[in-house]
């Protein structure tokens, strides 16, 4: 009777730790779900404006890693960032989102200028050298890679890089991540919660 | 009276060859539209949906147009949260089917644009099909990141 109780208990054990796996690979698509994101960075603004992580602190932050030359997902990301923002009016005031090229080749403080300004005039864009920039992904687990589709000149590569959004707490702790595709309402009332 | 039924009957006429939709192709183009652009953009994005009211398999090949140095088909995926984005040979439409060119999936990739594509306005898009040939369709530029008349705010 003890040892079938005790096969139950195990079994019932496995079942929660294999949803709770389950969970975290879906809400978090990392390597390893424990490891820290985020963290220190030094990057200029689409003002030309240095910045480090510490110019963010104190309010929310909500990242989103892309490149201007991407004419599908990383606009669509965008304007789902702008919506939710729209939708949390009053409290979007805690929010920083901020757009940081994968691709600071073609996306100079002038070209991300013209891109932040498409979407929500409370958007930051970052870049930086391709060594800062490699920092930035590095801390935040992202990963980019050009790639030239067939018949494509030099300047009209595309860039492969990983499509979530980020939300940071004031203290630049990582709270969750939003896939590229989520619906405006519904990473609102998700941030609402978490503000 | 004469006049007016004569009147009536051009204005119909009229609008008959002014209407979007080619009557009894085989291929119907429907809500073609393309984000709005910064002024200095390089690259944009057209999606659209496609009818196939044939009793045949067709296929999208080519893809044409006048406002970007080049005019591919395109298509993102997502591979373990990673965006990757490529050019593809061609877009199935089925045999009475419908093929969708959305975001996030396949789409008309302009590179090297020539000019901002302003909200409001719009531009012909030559679509190739293997055997329906060439359609044309009018692209409406929407406002910067929206989702189409599909998405509602």
């Amino acid at each position: 009777m003890q040892r079938r109780l005790m096969i139950l208990a195990l079994l019932a054990a496995l079942a929660v730790s294999g949803a709770a796996l389950w969970t975290l690979n879906r809400s978090v698509p990392v390597a390893n779900p424990s490891v820290n994101i985020g963290g220190p960075f030094r990057l200029v603004d689409h003002h030309a404006k240095p910045v480090t992580e510490a110019d963010f602190r104190g309010r929310h932050m909500l990242v989103f890693f892309g490149y201007t030359y991407c004419p599908d997902v990383c606009p669509t990301a965008m304007q789902t960032v702008s919506e939710a923002l729209d939708m949390l009016g009053k409290e979007a005031g805690n929010i920083r989102p901020v757009f940081i090229s994968v691709d600071p080749d073609r996306d100079t403080p002038d070209v991300l200028k013209d891109f932040v300004a498409n979407f929500h005039p409370s958007l930051t864009g970052l870049t930086g050298t391709p060594e800062q920039i490699k920092e930035v992904a590095n801390a935040f687990r992202v990963y980019f890679g050009k790639v030239k589709p067939e018949g494509a000149e030099a300047d009209e590569y595309l860039m492969n890089h990983t499509a979530g959004v980020y939300l940071m707490g004031p203290d630049g702790k990582f709270l969750t991540l939003f896939s590229h595709n989520v619906p405006p309402e519904d990473m609102a009332a998700k941030i609402k919660k978490l503000l | 009276m004469k006049t007016r039924v004569f009147l009536v009957a051009a204005l119909m006429l009229a609008a008959l060859s002014l209407s979007p939709k080619t009557f009894a192709a085989d291929i119907t183009v429907s809500d073609a539209w393309a984000r709005a652009t910064p002024p200095k953009a390089k690259s944009a994005a057209a999606y659209l949906g496609l009818k196939n009211n044939s009793g045949e398999a067709d296929q999208l090949i080519a893809v044409k147009s006048a406002i970007a140095k080049k005019t591919q088909i395109h298509r993102t995926s997502m591979e373990n949260g990673i965006m990757k984005m490529g050019r593809v040979e061609g877009i199935d439409v089925p045999a009475g089917g419908m093929a969708m060119l959305k975001p996030g999936g396949h789409h008309v990739m302009f590179m090297g644009l020539k000019q901002q594509l302003k909200e409001g306005s719009h531009f012909p898009l030559t679509l190739v099909f293997a055997k329906a040939g060439e359609v044309t369709a009018m692209v409406k530029v929407m406002k910067p990141g929206g989702m189409g008349h599909h998405h509602h705010h």
